[in-house]
Order: structure tokens, then C-alpha cells, then sequence
């Protein structure tokens, strides 16, 4: 691979729950080179101890998102060339989560409000049931399809600021996820998830700001399953509990 | 270090301009209720009044009275429509039509004012 002479001023902050601050750290350019890569560099060239997080490296695990330059982003799929700006490259742990080490984040609050959004497929029938038949045309399955291919890297829960207003609130991968099962024939869940979602740390909560579509990686839209699903509690609200 | 640059976002600043809108509208709304209420009370200071308030100045403020209240109707408009219409990709155009509304009635109170 062509090595440019350029060094990157790279800032990444180092720390746990108590606290921390920024390192600088010089870091040799390269061709295609992503920010998952320059993290990967500065833990094997000079600080053996920096955590992170990571497993596919192609945009598929969710598990290397961070802040760079202030924006949540997957780093794997992060080219240096596209965030690199005035400041260099400042690299944190996700915005919205309490830091276990260095640039791993707590993820456990993320994933219990998906449970709390009973994020969870309620199955309706039994192995000796025949299978469903699910036309691909259908709205509803048209909308489900729209919002599943999440891969829980919260990015979107960094870049919501009603997350961070309120630390309750279900946040949009949660709620992203209760959309796609509300609208999926074989799930027998409705009820109970309609009550999770209109609950207080639910949908009502989002303002739109629609950071979380600005960010989403896999270019979903967290912000119209939500819109969706105020209207499904508006409609529930109307009908008393009896239209799906 | 560095602010959260997703706050620059077009529909980010229309959803914080609704927001401040409706407060600038809260902290007008006692005053204008405590004036009406001179209807009732003292006529004799709401005379006063309303002569006071019969200048370029005032005229001025109220022109920033329905900004503050034309972009709070048209943004809670496009947020009704946002969330119980279909999605559209276009928020952003219904952003900045909103505010041009806004800009249009204030605009068009203001002219009407000085006639």
C-alpha cells in the first residue's frame, strides 16, 4: 500500500466513568484509510491499553461506533478523508452512554430499553402450525421492511438530543425496532408493545429533530417508525384500545 | 471540544425556532391578558394605554409579536403534518415554507400596520 509522509493529528480521549481528557496522538496517512483503522494504529504502535470496541470491520456488527468530530458515526466504514477537518480527527466514545474505558461505552442501557420497548418478537404460532404467508406487497410488511436492517450500533441514540434531555426515553433504535414488530402479521405482541411505547420514556417523547435519520449509518429513518407509531397510539387512544 | 454539528441541521433549527417561538409567545401572553383585563377593570388606562402604544415602535414590536406567532402556527403545521401524514423526504422544503409564511404574514401585518 502507498504510504503518504503526511502524519494526522488525531485527538482521542482516554478515560472511564470518572472522567478523562483528550491525548494527542501522530498518526502516519494512508490510502483508504478509515477511522477504525487509525484507532487500530494508535493501540498497536502506541498504547497497548486503549480500549475499543469492534468485531466485522464491514459495516455489518455495530460495534465500532464513536464520536468523530462530534458526530456519531460506524468508524469502520469511516473514510479519514471525508471527516478529516481543521481540528484533525477527534475521536470519543458515543455521546449518550457512560464509558466503560477509553472508547467503549456502556452499551447495557441501550439494549434494556429495547427490551423496556418490548423490542422482542412475541411468537404467535407453534412449530406445527403451517407457516405464514407473507406477500411482500403488503403495506405493512412494506413498512416493517423499510426499518429492519438496524444493526444496533447506536449511533442514532449518540445523536439524539431528547435522549440526552431525558435519560428515560426509550431513544430511536428502540423504538425503530417496535415499529418493524407492530407491523409484522406473525407477531401476537401488539397490545402489550403498544402500552411499552406509549409509555413515559415512549414515543411521545420525540421532538423530530431527526438527527437519528441524519446519522443512521444504514440510512434508515427512526424518525418516521416513531411518527408511525404516535399514530398508532393516537388511533389506539381513539378507538379505545380496538383498532390495529 | 467540539459542539454537536448535528444541531446545525436545517430541521434541528426549525424544531428549536418552534420552541423558542412558543416561549416568547408564554411570556407575551400575561401581559396581553393583563391589558384585556383593563377592559374590565380601568378603562380610563387602557385608553391610556392603547394611545401609548400608538407608534412605530410599538407597531415594530408587534410585527415581532406575529413572527413569534405565525412561525409557531406554521411549525406546529408541519409537525402535525410530519407525524400524521405519510413521510416525506421533503421536511427540509416544509422547514423553510414554513418560515417563509411566517416571514410573508409578519410582513404582510407590518405594511397593513402603517396604513
Amino acid at each position: 500500500m502507498h504510504r503518504r509522509a503526511e502524519v494526522l493529528d488525531v485527538l482521542v480521549w482516554r478515560g472511564d466513568a470518572n472522567g478523562g481528557g483528550y491525548h494527542s496522538y501522530g498518526v502516519p496517512a494512508q490510502e483508504s484509510q478509515t477511522v477504525l483503522d487509525v484507532v487500530t494504529w494508535i493501540q498497536q504502535n502506541v498504547e497497548p491499553t486503549l480500549a475499543y470496541r469492534f468485531a466485522c470491520r464491514v459495516g455489518m456488527c455495530g460495534s465500532c461506533a464513536m464520536m468523530v468530530n462530534g458526530e456519531p458515526r460506524w468508524t469502520c466504514r469511516t473514510h479519514v478523508k471525508k471527516v478529516f477537518g481543521a481540528k484533525g480527527l477527534v475521536i470519543a466514545p458515543l455521546r449518550n452512554l457512560p464509558v466503560i474505558k477509553d472508547l467503549a461505552a456502556d452499551m447495557a442501557a441501550f439494549f434494556d430499553k429495547w427490551t423496556a420497548a418490548e423490542g422482542r418478537f412475541h411468537p404467535s404460532k407453534s412449530r406445527n402450525d403451517a407457516m405464514e404467508p407473507i406477500s411482500p406487497e403488503a403495506p405493512n410488511r412494506v413498512a416493517a421492511n423499510a426499518a429492519i436492517e438496524c444493526i444496533n450500533c447506536a449511533v442514532c441514540y449518540a445523536a439524539c438530543d431528547t435522549v440526552t434531555a431525558n435519560p428515560d426515553y426509550f431513544g430511536p433504535a428502540a423504538l425503530n425496532r417496535a415499529w418493524t414488530l407492530q407491523n409484522d402479521v406473525r407477531d401476537a405482541g401488539y397490545t402489550v408493545r403498544q402500552d411499552a411505547v406509549s409509555s413515559s420514556g415512549g414515543c411521545f417523547n420525540c421532538h423530530s429533530h431527526q438527527s437519528c435519520m441524519t446519522y443512521c449509518p444504514n440510512e434508515l429513518n427512526p424518525t418516521a417508525s416513531i411518527a408511525g407509531l404516535k399514530r398508532l397510539s393516537a388511533l389506539s387512544y381513539l378507538t379505545g384500545g380496538k383498532a390495529r | 471540544m467540539i459542539d454537536a454539528p448535528h444541531r446545525r441541521d436545517g430541521v434541528r433549527i426549525a424544531a428549536l425556532i418552534h420552541r423558542v417561538s412558543g416561549v416568547g409567545l408564554a411570556l407575551f401572553l400575561p401581559v396581553h391578558f393583563y391589558v384585556l383585563g383593563l377592559a374590565l377593570n380601568d378603562t380610563a388606562a387602557l385608553d391610556t394605554f392603547l394611545n401609548w402604544t400608538d407608534n412605530w415602535a410599538v407597531k415594530l414590536a408587534e410585527t415581532g409579536l406575529v413572527l413569534l406567532l405565525s412561525l409557531h402556527l406554521f411549525g406546529g403545521l408541519r409537525i402535525l403534518a410530519l407525524e400524521f401524514l405519510p413521510w416525506t423526504p421533503r421536511q427540509k422544503l416544509f422547514a423553510a415554507l414554513a418560515a417563509s409564511l411566517a416571514v410573508f404574514v409578519s410582513l404582510g401585518f407590518f405594511l397593513s400596520a402603517g396604513s
